[in-house]
């Protein structure tokens, strides 16, 4: 005597679950090969495309070392060579990742990068320029040497003539510290994030003459990434 | 502390270009020109071909 388990039958994806509304809104405008697409346009075959890349290179230098710097304390990166090297391999990276992302962001600013529904990409990049710079500055109150010092000197004369001196005080250094350790590079990473997504997602921004070039009839030429 | 800090810099400042009310530190200017070179360089310099196009 055989038995046989009834089939089950695939359930229509049509629940009203969140997790369900989630994962299709996913699946709709980020698929699989525009998330990680190995092909590009061809018009992506110049050296101003590269800058948003180096960009996160850099950043992912700042991150690692900065984690090794967090692990290690004042200490260590104020008194041994390793830890004066990672120090300095987390200031001069800081130093590549803005030059990078002003390049970039001249490159996209002439390009009108925002063209073809990119509005949010461009101001996702405005925010992240903007946190990036705060995590700096704050980095710089953190470096507890005399330099440090005469920033927050100087940033604290600035910060109360604009009324904002109450908020955040660049002498307190406990303030400073948690803010470019903790909560500003939450805000930069987040927002990284989003803004790579949609780039994934609306893909990378045309050359303004492209639309109306005749290269762009064929509209389909690619290249290799 | 901070005094003494103060006077490290103020005894030690960077070289500053001037021009009119202009005036800017000579490494923040070369940073610019760096990032300046750059933006026209990526422009100007052409992309190395992928091998399987060419």
């Amino acid at each position: 005597m055989t038995t046989t388990l009834p089939e089950a039958t695939p359930a229509a994806d049509d629940s009203k679950m969140w997790t369900a509304r989630l994962r299709r809104s996913w699946e709709r405008n980020l698929p699989p090969d525009k998330l990680l697409p190995d092909k590009q346009p061809a018009y992506v075959a110049s050296w101003i495309y590269v800058f948003g890349v180096a960009t996160l290179a850099a950043l992912i230098v700042i991150v690692v070392s900065g984690l090794m710097l967090t692990a290690k304390g004042p200490s260590w990166y104020h008194d041994s060579s390793l830890g004066h090297f990672v120090n300095s391999l987390h200031f001069w990276s800081v130093q590549l990742f803005f030059i990078f992302m002003v390049v970039h962001l001249w490159g996209k600013f002439w390009m009108a990068a925002w063209r073809g529904r990119r509005a949010m990409t461009w101001i996702t990049g405005v925010i992240c320029f903007l946190a990036s710079v705060g995590t700096a500055f704050t980095g710089y109150l953190i470096q507890t040497n005399f330099d440090s010092q005469w920033i927050a000197s100087e940033a604290k004369d600035g910060l109360n003539s604009v009324g904002i001196g109450a908020f955040f005080n660049t002498e307190n250094l406990g303030q400073a510290l948690l803010l470019h350790v903790c909560l500003l590079p939450l805000v930069v990473g987040i927002v990284v994030v989003i803004h790579v997504l949609l780039v994934r997602k609306h893909g990378v921004v045309p050359p303004l003459d492209y639309a109306a070039s005749s290269v762009a009839q064929s509209d389909q030429a690619e290249v290799s990434s | 502390m901070i005094a003494s800090s103060v006077l490290a810099v103020v005894e030690n400042p960077p070289p500053y270009l001037s021009v009119g009310g202009f005036s800017i530190s000579v490494p923040n200017a070369i940073v610019i020109g760096v990032m300046l070179a750059l933006f026209v360089l990526a422009i100007v310099v052409p992309f190395p071909k992928d091998k399987e196009e060419s």
